[in-house]
């Protein structure tokens, strides 16, 4: 799937609210979102005051999206744990998988190999993309998150959220 | 200063405000002094008060956004600062109550003794900015801050507690509190 169509389908769900920090792996999205004056882009300096303005913008009646590296995840966990998922507040976690299948850099090794675990620890559900019927997927499982009122996550690798080359 | 006389002279100054207040003793005092549908109550998440106060405010430029954080608070998510210096709220107010102690877990020392909070907050683009040692200047500073827009900050100089004095535990449950807020946020 391209950014553009991510936009696309992020925007019906009216999730119009993006922060985050920003990764290599989600260049073309956070390019897109930028952007793109149908969303409002307020960046953050590292991922647990994303989570923290992310909360609030679901106070204020926003939907957000929030834009990071796995590495930041390792920053966030207790925010995500002592804020979205305490409060119940949804919001779409968008994670640049750096270090997946070990094709990585050194520094990227531990986490590239425990991202999806962590996820499971805390209890956020998860979807890896670029799978078949993956816009489906995704759907479905947006529509999780505002069921059960709780953060979900996309696991981003290289090369999957790219817009086409000219 | 007591720092829980200091909670409730600002909260007294209230009418229509959404308050954010930070994780620990400044949560459990701000319930005790005036419970309001319109307080949000930090129970964990130490260092992100202000940043979901951000996310308030930015989306709600309508309401008066305050926060009501500690200097460990403040500390501990000092780049949020820069953030809202970036975003330039005229609508948020950053209250820090500075007892240059982590009270909530046995009263260990911070470092604010030596770090001048108001001068970080100047250099991050805080256009109104106080530090006040006694009520009658917390009130005067509070008035100002309330009454004009404009990104805000005070450092409210308070004195170190006994923790055993302390106020209790927040009583609702966070859902509780999270939904009785929205409510009162989008009123």
């Amino acid at each position: 799937m391209t950014s553009r169509k991510f936009c696309k389908l992020i925007h019906e769900e009216r999730i119009t609210f993006c922060t985050g920090v920003p990764d290599s792996t989600l260049a073309d999205l956070f390019r897109e979102i930028e952007k793109d004056k149908r969303f409002d882009y307020v960046p953050s300096v590292r991922e647990d005051l994303a989570i923290g303005l992310a909360t609030g913008a679901f106070f204020a009646n926003r939907r957000s999206l929030v834009l990071m590296q796995n590495s930041g995840l390792g920053y966030c966990l207790n925010a995500l744990a002592s804020l979205p998922l305490l409060y119940h507040v949804p919001m779409l976690l968008v994670i640049g998988w750096r270090g997946y299948g070990n094709h990585d850099s050194p520094e990227h090794t531990i986490f590239g190999k425990s991202t999806t675990a962590l996820l499971k620890a805390v209890g956020i559900p998860y979807l890896v993309l670029g799978s078949k019927k993956e816009e489906e997927k995704i759907n479905l499982l947006i529509k999780q998150m505002h069921a059960n009122h709780m953060p979900v996550a996309l696991l981003v690798r290289d090369g999957i959220l790219k817009n086409e080359t000219k | 200063m007591k720092r829980n006389e200091a909670i409730s002279c600002v909260l007294s100054l209230l009418k229509r405000e959404v308050v954010v207040a930070a994780n620990g003793m400044i949560s459990r005092e701000a319930h005790a002094a005036r419970d309001r549908t319109s307080n949000f109550y930090m129970l964990g998440s130490m260092g992100l008060a202000s940043s979901i106060a951000l996310g308030i405010a930015v989306n709600k430029p309508s309401r008066k956004v305050v926060v009501l954080d500690g200097d460990g608070n403040v500390l501990m998510g000092l780049g949020a600062l820069a953030m809202a210096g970036n975003s330039q709220p005229k609508n948020l107010v950053h209250f820090v109550f500075d007892n240059e102690r982590y009270e909530s877990t046995g009263g260990q020392p911070s470092i604010s003794n030596k770090i001048d909070l108001d001068k970080i907050a100047l250099a991050s683009g805080y256009k109104q900015v106080f530090k006040v040692c006694t009520i009658a200047e917390l009130k005067l500073a509070s008035k100002h801050v309330l009454a004009n827009d404009g990104l805000s900050f005070v450092v409210v100089k308070v004195s170190a507690d006994d923790p055993k004095d302390g106020a209790r535990r927040v009583s609702q449950s966070p859902i509780k509190i999270a939904n009785r807020f929205i409510a009162s946020v989008n009123l």
